[in-house]
């Protein structure tokens, strides 16, 4: 059933959490945790997130190396515009349509668009899928065309690192369909 | 040159650029024009600060007990800064306190203009 993997899922990571707090491993901390994850979770009942997919390594990593790297230089980028830059940067706000509409899916990309490249979730439309995003420090068109790249990137490693076939299979003819597009541009 | 020659001067580099990009971010916070590209400046260079501070200080301490509760502060850093950043750019935006004439496009006015 998959309400009682997901109840599995939040147990296990609140117990991880809680050994954490503790700095050690022992069964006190282990059965300890795994009580404290049971009443929390019966006291504060979560919302249904469905989670499909399955971890894959491989995808993990690509997205752990591409995040570590992205945050790097979007924190350098600020922090020369925030001391050296002279003129007012100007933003967009972007509406960006993301192919898996999945709560979870929509949750970790507004996580992963947020912390990395220049940008901010002002606003988002679950039902749809939509992200509105503002960009900071863009120049033209050109840099928007950019921007909507790169989040299109950073949904499809997240998808494939979490994700289930069906979606990665979602993503990829999204991505395919867009690659047709620019190209009879 | 001892590892723990290195392991200190790795720890310096650490904290020293944390604490230079969280001071970044800080004057971000001062000179950028409005409220949305300030937030920006609240959330990126002042994480990356944040973890390489707690990175540092993990080096020097060594001790696992702490090191534990340190990945807990980065993990949870990195969880609700984009969060607290979204709760009060869409507040702003909301508000009406965010500066049009810096904005290339605004998409997001589109659509909300078709909503009854």
């Amino acid at each position: 059933m998959a309400g009682t993997r997901d109840r599995l899922v939040a147990v296990a990571a609140l117990t991880v959490v809680w050994m954490l707090l503790w700095g050690s491993f022992s069964w006190l901390t282990l059965f300890g945790g795994l009580l404290v994850s049971v009443l929390v979770l019966a006291v504060f009942p979560l919302p249904r997130v469905t989670f499909a997919g399955r971890l894959r390594p491989v995808g993990l990593l690509r997205f752990a190396v591409r995040f570590v790297v992205d945050l790097w230089v979007a924190s350098f980028q600020l922090a020369w515009t925030a001391l050296a830059g002279r003129r007012a940067p100007r933003s967009a706000v972007l509406a960006l349509r993301l192919a898996v509409r999945s709560d979870l899916n929509l949750t970790m990309c507004a996580e992963a668009v947020s912390l990395v490249p220049g940008s901010l979730i002002v606003d988002l439309d679950r039902a749809a899928g939509v992200l509105y995003v503002h960009v900071f420090d863009v120049a033209g068109p050109a840099d928007v065309a950019r921007f909507r790249r790169e989040v299109r990137g950073i949904e499809r490693r997240i998808i494939g690192a979490v994700g289930s076939d069906a979606e990665i299979a979602v993503v990829e003819i999204a991505a395919a369909q867009i690659g047709d597009e620019g190209g009879s541009r | 040159m001892g590892v723990a020659a290195v392991l200190d001067a790795v720890a310096g580099f650490c904290l020293l650029g944390g604490a230079l990009l969280s001071l970044a971010a800080g004057v971000g916070l001062l000179r950028f024009p409005d409220l949305l590209s300030r937030m920006h400046a609240a959330t990126k260079p002042q994480v990356l600060g944040l973890l390489l501070i707690l990175t540092g200080t993990a080096i020097r301490i060594g001790t696992v007990v702490d090191i534990t509760t340190l990945v807990l502060v980065g993990v949870f850093q990195l969880i609700t800064a984009p969060v607290a950043a979204h709760m009060v750019g869409r507040a702003a935006y909301r508000a009406g306190l965010v500066r049009r004439e810096l904005l290339l496009t605004d998409e997001l006015a589109a659509a909300r203009g078709r909503e009854p």
